[in-house]
């Protein structure tokens, strides 16, 4: 089985450079690139325009399954994934139940690989039930599979605990993954803390309830040497936390979702339900923030914090509705639209965040198309103008607030160890 | 007929010609409610729907009488007695009830936003009889109208809220409503019960409770919850009555014909004294009365034009 992408603009996150070259794949490897590439037997996908990345990761989804088929399933999960362009996902461990021991994380594993159309990399939880009152067996769970450690949905509120998890997972070589949110601070809150939470009349969540955990987190990684990611960082300050951290050598990575980077409390007025999500839409001095520290590389990666939500669950009032949107399916077009059409980063830049730096981040061999790594690759068309329109979505969730909205930028088509899974948004099994 | 909108959800978005227009309207239909047969014939054969999921006893029988005095049918639901205890959404609740063939729902809510789903999601007019911390734009209408009569004007008068701003849905409809109308207003309370941002509302925050009443034309106090210092945002109501009751002795600050309002239901001896309640410069009753008129003239402009 081989595989020939001609043509295509070749996008190499580790040499940082993008040159227009040939891509030959044989037997789920890449066998080569170069220019005018042969092979007689081989399949041959004309990428001419278009850019050829090692497969995207997102190293933050919610595939909600076990427990919440309703939502969302490993099988639909994977096509949304594959339909927005990524080879791999790391899945967050609040199912139900809770992702905290090793005969969970083996039954995700296996499900995935019967129902997956991309690899799935289960993240276990750190506490038991991530109720934050004692350890998970981390250990049985990087047995397992489990690539990295999180209670996201909940922080771990006893810092006691943490300190110790931090001491664990740095003994196992994991990195722990932190959903930052005093739960005191926000205090039962809907949105962002501030004009429009006012007008609104819904009660906020203010920035220093996500800043005091960020601040909290870098101090114990620093302490305990241990690798520490902060998921979803919505703020200005928590940037700026971020990145006098880095100045200092501390082992601190981060993430920013599409939609921290794009859309403010704003968004909020109307209380369309889907514009809820933890943490908060803020601020566009905090947007201008992130937009700054993916620039300067503060932020290292780019996840969705994918979650998927029931119509049922999302037509009510907005003090109701869970917390929550979907994001694989969009996540490109917005990258292109607002930070590489932007002018944030760098077509390079942003593939980066998209895949070498993630993999860096979970310590997986991926974001290279060098010779003999797994074949999983992207080809996006970065000139594609699109409407996002949820109905087409092979996810279930339909709760985004991007419905309508006209983007640049579009996955073309999504190959996983050599195997083309989707093109122009069709699905093919192997 | 002059409204834009089919409902009113809130005065954000009502223009001073609208808020006007509706004043305007009550006048008349004050001289109504002062007949000794109190019923005219204008909505005859339409139907009201009180929907109300929180407790009330002014707005509920205010909206009641208004539309009966006007002829119109009206059927109440409280959400304690009605399908809402047996789990169902607010949105199944209302497309049922539409389904029946209201004309009007007005909906009481303790969640923000409530009102506008529901307008968002039925053909039929929806007016906002309070939705959590978000408007309660009758409220706000009945005392501008309240203030236009015993003032002849709202444009430069000086207009103090003072009490717990942060969950008050009146004080952002009053907001809205006197600062559209010219009125220049300032907020009082402890700083924990000032919300972020409000001051882009148009109002004034002032470090004092002495500093907003200096020569105020208009004080509406606003109740304070027992609740909330329950929940730790100030520390005793003996305090709260201490630094923000409005007494005899604090109310010599305002002008000496200041106006004294209240939305009910008040804490006597907590946030008012009771010779303020009932004194001289008290309009609390009055209120009452003219809320009905306002509710009249609202369900008028709605629904009135077109049968």
């Amino acid at each position: 089985m081989s595989l020939l992408i001609k043509g295509g603009s070749v996008v190499d996150p580790v040499a940082g450079v993008v040159s227009e070259k040939d891509i030959l794949v044989v037997d789920g490897k890449i066998a080569g690139s170069g220019f005018n590439l042969k092979k007689a037997d081989a399949r041959v996908l004309d990428a001419a325009g278009k850019l050829v990345t090692p497969g995207l990761i997102d190293m933050h989804v919610h595939l909600r399954e076990p427990g919440f088929e309703a939502k969302e399933t490993i099988y639909t999960g994977t096509r949304a994934a594959a339909r927005g362009g990524f080879t791999a996902v790391a899945c967050m461990p609040n199912t139900r139940p809770v992702a905290d021991n090793a005969a969970i994380i083996t039954s995700i594993v296996n499900r995935a690989a019967a129902d997956g159309a991309v690899r799935v990399y289960p993240v276990g939880a750190i506490t038991g039930g991530s109720l934050g009152m004692e350890m998970a067996e981390m250990g049985d769970m990087k047995e397992s599979g489990a690539v990295a450690f999180s209670d996201d949905g909940v922080p771990v509120i006893n810092p006691c605990l943490l300190r110790r998890a931090m001491q664990y997972a740095r003994m196992l070589d994991r990195v722990i993954i932190s959903h930052c949110e005093d739960k005191n601070l926000a205090d039962g809150g809907f949105m962002h803390e501030g004009y429009v939470s006012t007008i609104l009349g819904l009660q906020g969540i203010p920035a220093a309830a996500e800043e005091v955990m960020v601040a909290r987190d870098i101090l114990l990684a620093e302490e305990t040497g241990c690798r520490l990611h902060i998921a979803h960082v919505s703020t200005a300050g928590s940037v700026r936390l971020l990145r006098e951290a880095k100045s200092r050598g501390v082992k601190v990575t981060a993430e920013a979702t599409p939609h921290h980077f794009t859309l403010t409390d704003q968004s909020v007025i109307g209380y369309d339900t889907s514009t809820k999500v933890n943490p908060p839409l803020r601020t566009a001095e905090d947007v201008a923030e992130i937009r700054k520290g993916l620039a300067d590389g503060t932020i290292d990666v780019i996840a969705t914090d994918h979650a998927p939500h029931t119509a049922e669950e999302k037509d009510v009032e907005y003090e109701r509705a869970p917390f929550g949107m979907v994001g694989l399916e969009t996540a490109v077009g917005l990258v292109w639209t607002e930070l590489v059409a932007g002018g944030v980063l760098t077509p390079v830049q942003a593939i980066t965040k998209m895949t070498l730096n993630p993999a860096k981040v979970l310590g997986l061999p991926k974001g290279t198309l060098e010779a003999g790594a797994d074949a999983d690759i992207t080809i996006i068309d970065p000139a594609a103008v699109w409407t996002v329109d949820p109905a087409q979505f092979a996810g279930k969730g339909r709760n985004t607030p991007f419905a309508g909205r006209v983007l640049q930028g579009l996955p073309y088509a999504t190959i996983v160890c050599g195997q083309l899974v989707m093109r122009e948004g069709k699905f093919f099994s192997a | 007929m002059g409204l834009k909108c089919k409902d009113l959800v809130g005065l954000h978005h009502v223009t001073a010609q609208e808020i006007e227009l509706i004043l305007d309207t009550a006048a008349p239909m004050k001289e109504i409610i002062k007949r000794n047969i109190k019923k005219v014939p204008t909505l005859r054969g339409r139907t009201v729907l009180t929907v109300f999921y929180e407790a009330s006893t002014r707005t509920r029988t205010s909206f009641e009488l208004a539309a009966k005095y006007l002829s119109a049918d009206t059927v109440g639901i409280a959400a304690a007695t009605s399908s809402v205890s047996k789990g169902e959404s607010l949105k199944d609740t209302a497309l049922n009830i539409a389904a029946m063939g209201a004309d009007v729902i007005v909906l009481r809510h303790p969640m923000a936003g409530a009102a506008e789903l529901l307008a968002r999601t039925l053909n039929v007019s929806v007016i906002n009889a309070g939705d959590g911390a978000h408007e309660h734009p009758t409220q706000a209408l009945l005392d501008l109208f309240t203030v236009r009569e015993k003032k002849g004007r709202l444009a430069g008068l000086k207009v103090a809220i003072v009490g717990d701003i942060l969950h008050s849905r009146v004080a952002r409809s009053d907001i809205w409503g006197y600062t559209k109308m010219g009125a220049e207003v300032c907020v009082a309370g402890p700083a924990t019960l000032i919300p972020p941002g409000i001051e882009k509302m148009g109002v004034r925050v002032c470090a004092s409770l002495e500093e907003a009443l200096e020569g105020a034309d208009v004080i509406n106090i606003l109740r304070i919850q027992l609740e909330r210092q329950q929940q730790g945002l100030f520390p005793s109501l003996r305090e709260y009555s201490r630094i923000f009751g409005i007494n005899s002795d604090r109310l010599k600050m305002a002008a000496p014909d200041a106006l004294v309002m209240h939305p009910g239901p008040m804490n006597r001896g907590v946030e008012i004294s009771p010779e303020v309640a009932y004194g001289l410069q008290s309009v609390i009753n009055e209120q009452v009365t003219n809320g009905v008129a306002v509710r009249m003239a609202l369900l008028y402009l709605l629904i009135g034009g077109s049968a």
